[in-house]
């Protein structure tokens, strides 16, 4: 059966839920091949849970003389296997990173590229995505007609599928040339984690915005009762009072969780095409004229500083 | 320091957007402007301009007629000449055939050092132009800045990623992307939108860029759109007005009966 190959998003080893998302849908195309591109001594925890969630091969390539050099030469190490393995497809998580090594990828192979897909299927063998545009008002089904199709696939597209794969190990001595080692990280200061969930990847995000006046304590507070991600509008971010990875909106995340909850945001253009695709929409905000609640499934008329401690303290009631 | 920025015209994103019969985005019929993300392209290569003793800002725009629209707005915040690609042919391009038309476009301009471009575009987003132009001129890309600093031809970029800040080190040329973190791009002053009016643009074919045009356009695109549906409107939920705790209520019932608590 024609390899289906998936780029593995991972820290340090540790396989991200995105990857395991990307091996189910490789599934319906194909067989599904993963490529980990990583340190040597994670290789063989990353192969077994890889194997895990169904991958049939796994492509590992040590990643000590590419490490901090940014995107090009992993898309020549993706090229290189590429060459080889003939794929029916090449599918990797829409990240920015993602997105970038896919641009570089889709040149090499003279090959055409789908980006964000919030969904894949198979058509007689071939890939056909579907893609929400416009702020989430309009929906695209495409497929590519070039070459290898090269998709990059969207958190929480699918479900990860515990059944295991094949999971024969391929160990690639990729050769990456002088001339994608230009750009290098020379320094870089990680962020201390919030312990909350990913934004783009949790089931559910509440945001605050500009009706907060800086003060999130209470969208924090609602947040860990439910056990959600934490978001922001972008007049939330511009006025400094939370980092802009929080941003949702055109120029921040897109979130597609199954709720949202969005208190003291009025929802501008901006901001619905970042979340306008939810599955369930609640709006906690003073003006009743507020854009956001024509897109609601429940709006609350009111402040948002009363009424989330008292739903966050009636929700930590409820679990004892 | 020769500094190219590219510039997309798009439809105005607070218009009603819409599909042609044909999938592609309606740029006719829609009020178009400078892809407002473009803006801090265009604000930021005016920054290295303004500390660079000769340097030179060249706005560059694939587009139809109207999309002379954003080299003029970019002019008049203070680039100093524009680079109009246009030809019928284009139409329907995907972002392989744009970055190609892009690349020969800054070949032809000539000795560029810096091509900077938005972080997306505010129709299309896809934010994969700067990779694979970088990867057509075989340089390399430094996107997502959102602080640029610069010696000379040595850049050192800031970018905000999830898991870490990281400076990323390059030595032009180079591609780069700034985003809209990046500062408040400047208004065109009553100056600069008349000092634009005498500021040369040069309008090039596909001929003149030596682009077949079998190689761009709706139909040699690598990808197909096989249907655009327009996304039903939510329809209008509960709105409740809190009085004296109703709104918690609300909301709490509405999470229990939706077992999300």
């Amino acid at each position: 059966m024609t390899e289906i190959l998936v780029l593995v998003d991972h820290v340090d080893g540790a396989v991200r839920k995105p990857a395991y998302e990307l091996l189910a849908i490789a599934k319906r195309l194909g067989s599904p091949a993963a490529v980990f591109i990583g340190a040597p001594d994670k290789a063989d925890a990353a192969v077994a849970a890889l194997t895990k969630f169904g991958a049939d091969k796994v492509y590992v390539v040590d990643d000590a003389p590419i490490k901090g050099y940014l995107v090009a030469p992993k898309a020549e190490v993706l090229q290189q296997i590429a060459a080889q393995a003939q794929p029916g497809a090449i599918l990797i998580t829409s990240s920015a990173e993602g997105k970038e090594i896919a641009g570089r990828l889709a040149i090499k192979l003279d090959s055409g590229l789908i980006t964000d897909a919030v969904d894949v299927q198979a058509d007689g063998g071939a890939p056909v995505t579907t893609q929400s545009v416009f702020a989430g008002n309009f929906t695209v089904n495409a497929k590519v007609t070039k070459g290898t199709p090269i998709i990059t696939v969207k958190p929480n597209a699918a479900a990860p599928e515990e059944a295991a794969g094949a999971g024969v190990r391929a160990d690639v001595a990729a050769t990456v040339s002088d001339s994608a080692r230009l750009a290098q990280i020379v320094a870089a200061q990680p962020r201390t984690s919030s312990g909350r969930p990913e934004l783009t990847e949790a089931a559910i995000v509440v945001s605050g915005g500009r009706g907060t006046g800086g003060n999130f304590d209470p969208v924090n507070a609602l947040a860990d009762a439910l056990g959600a991600a934490v978001g922001a509008s972008r007049a939330a971010v511009d006025s400094g009072w939370v980092p802009h990875t929080y941003q949702v909106g055109q120029t921040g995340k897109t979130v597609s969780p199954q709720l949202y909850i969005a208190a003291g945001i009025s929802g501008a253009i901006q901001h619905r095409a970042g979340m306008q695709t939810s599955k369930t929409i609640i709006a906690i905000n003073k003006d009743e004229e507020a854009p956001l609640f024509e897109l609601v499934d429940l709006g609350v008329v009111g402040d948002l500083h009363t009424v989330l401690p008292a739903a966050t303290e009636a929700i930590n009631q409820r679990k004892g | 320091m020769n500094i190219v920025v590219c510039v997309k015209y798009v439809p105005d994103a607070t218009a009603e957007q819409k599909f042609e019969a044909d999938n592609t985005v309606d740029r006719v019929n829609v009020d178009g402007l400078l892809s407002e993300l473009d803006e801090y392209a265009v604000e930021q290569s005016l920054q290295l301009k303004e500390k660079t003793e000769g340097a030179e800002v060249t706005a560059l725009c694939i587009g139809p007629e109207k999309a002379a629209d954003a080299i003029r707005k970019a002019l008049q915040m203070g680039a100093d000449k524009g680079v109009h690609v246009s030809d019928e042919a284009i139409a329907g391009s995907d972002a392989a055939a744009t970055s190609k038309i892009l690349a020969e476009a800054v070949k032809k301009i000539g000795g560029v050092d810096l091509v900077v471009c938005g972080m997306a575009s505010t129709d299309g987003g896809m934010s994969v132009v700067p990779a694979m132009l970088a990867e057509r001129l075989g340089l390399p890309q430094v996107t997502f800045a959102s602080v640029i600093e610069n010696q000379g031809k040595e850049f050192r970029i800031r970018r905000d990623g999830d898991v870490a800040t990281e400076i990323i080190g390059a030595t032009a040329p180079l591609v780069l992307s700034v985003t809209d973190q990046s500062g408040e791009a400047r208004y065109p002053s009553f100056k600069g939108i008349m000092a634009a009016k005498k500021k040369p643009v040069e309008t090039w074919s596909l001929a003149d860029l030596g682009v077949d045009a079998g190689e761009v356009g709706l139909a040699n695109a690598w990808t197909a759109v096989e249907q655009t549906t327009a996304r039903p409107p939510r329809s209008a939920g509960e709105i409740v007005t809190d009085e004296g705790g109703s709104g918690a209520a609300a909301l709490v019932d509405f999470l229990a009966a939706k077992k999300f608590i």
